[in-house]
């Protein structure tokens, strides 16, 4: 029994052999619990690093232009991502400015420049310095990347306050809408076992 | 190999949790770490039931302030308004936007109670060493995983209200100390939900295999 050719299943720890994957997109899964072992994707550096590249791009959209204006009774106001967590610091409410911070902008921004810092260089075949550590970071942070959530936050306020006053929908709110798919494409095509692969290490 | 079953820890193996690598080790003693990414090595997590235990309590604690203060105070011409959860869900169902009063009772009251009793149950149950139903199990493990950031919806809806709201004496909202509580909540149950382990579950049932 050669313990480079199994896995163990992440949540009820059965020993299985590393699956071989064939065609495009295969899940393995365990035999007893039926949790997935593993998710395979063909070309999976190629297409992660582009769904990264248009993250970025549309990250930095969404976070430069109001997302939303509200008007009523000849007086406007705007807001940003930012502008709304500096307004509920200003508030006193620093606990929930540092939560919306963390999950709706540091932590999708980190996650966004650790996969261009992995992927760009694996796509050149070189290793970039420490990658091991640095992607189980992202792969650690992941929990608490919440912009899809914010999304339904978005929409469940425009509702709120529609009937109360004007509400135009900035240009930053559609780059957002694209974000959140992006960024959903974006896990669904990087096969995390190909990063591991490439890491050397002594047993 | 492929009759009978035999998990790694059986073996003598310990599984690494970030980038599924098998190494030798009991996971007992000294600090071990994966040779191939650096995480800590550890049978099962440490001290899992312990430590969700203390914060599925916490969490507990922290949501009966979460549903008795506020979560925006509305300021509009001199008025002064408070709102809870409670009273915003209210709010929509009685005046026909029951589409928004029901995401906020899903995502503020249902997820996260449904959440904690499910992670109640998974603890006694492993206590117990419950026999019954382990895949069962291991899938309601999966839904708490998948669920619980879906809470934060008021948080961000707070965040936007407040953000866009604010012309003085004709219109202004506040978070209030609610919000804080729940945004509480909703971490203490996260966390929880990662330090819960799985493989607890599947550990009472390797003897009847044999």
């Amino acid at each position: 029994m050669n313990i480079n050719n199994l896995v163990a299943c992440h949540e009820c720890d059965l020993l299985h052999r590393i699956p071989r994957h064939e065609g495009p997109r295969c899940v393995s899964r365990c035999r007893r619990c039926n949790a997935a072992l593993h998710r395979g994707v063909e070309n999976s550096i190629d297409r992660t690093l582009a769904l990264t590249l248009a993250g970025v791009v549309l990250f930095v959209v969404a976070n430069s232009f109001p997302f939303l204006a509200f008007k009523l009774q000849g007086q406007e106001t705007q807001t940003t991502l930012i502008s709304g967590v500096i307004d509920l610091y200003h508030q006193g409410k620093w606990e929930i400015a540092i939560l919306v911070l963390l999950t709706t902008i540091a932590i999708p921004l980190i996650q966004l420049l650790i996969q261009l810092y992995v992927f760009l260089p694996l796509k050149f075949n070189r290793v970039p310095w420490n990658m091991a550590t640095v992607f189980r970071l992202a792969q650690n942070l992941s929990p608490w990347s919440m912009m899809e959530v914010f999304l339904i936050g978005i929409i469940v306020a425009i509702v709120k306050l529609v009937g109360m006053a004007q509400i135009i929908p900035g240009l930053a709110l559609w780059s957002f809408a694209l974000l959140i798919v992006t960024l959903a494409a974006t896990a669904a095509n990087m096969d995390s076992q190909v990063v591991w692969n490439r890491v050397e290490y002594q047993r | 190999m492929t009759d009978k079953l035999i998990t790694a820890a059986d073996a003598g193996l310990l599984s690494c949790h970030s980038c599924s690598l098998l190494s030798k080790g009991s996971g007992q003693h000294a600090e071990l770490q994966c040779p191939r990414c650096g995480s800590a090595l550890h049978k099962r997590k440490p001290n899992s039931l312990a430590r969700t235990w203390a914060l599925v309590i916490a969490a507990f604690i922290c949501y009966i302030p979460a549903n008795l203060l506020p979560m925006t105070v509305v300021t509009s011409l001199g008025a002064v308004q408070s709102d809870t959860i409670m009273s915003g869900v209210i709010y929509f169902m009685q005046h026909g936007e029951w589409p928004i009063g029901l995401v906020i009772l899903l995502a503020s009251i249902v997820v996260p109670l449904t959440k904690l009793f499910i992670l109640i149950y998974l603890l006694i149950s492993v206590q117990r060493k419950s026999q019954w139903r382990p895949v069962e199990r291991t899938r309601l493990y999966r839904i708490t995983e998948a669920i619980g950031r879906w809470s934060m919806t008021d948080i961000y809806v707070v965040t936007i209200l407040v953000a866009l709201v604010r012309l003085g004496n004709l219109a202004t909202i506040e978070a209030g100390v609610g919000a804080i509580f729940f945004g509480a909540v909703v971490v203490l149950t996260i966390i929880a939900a990662l330090t819960f382990d799985p493989r607890e579950i599947w550990d009472n049932m390797e003897s009847t295999h044999d």
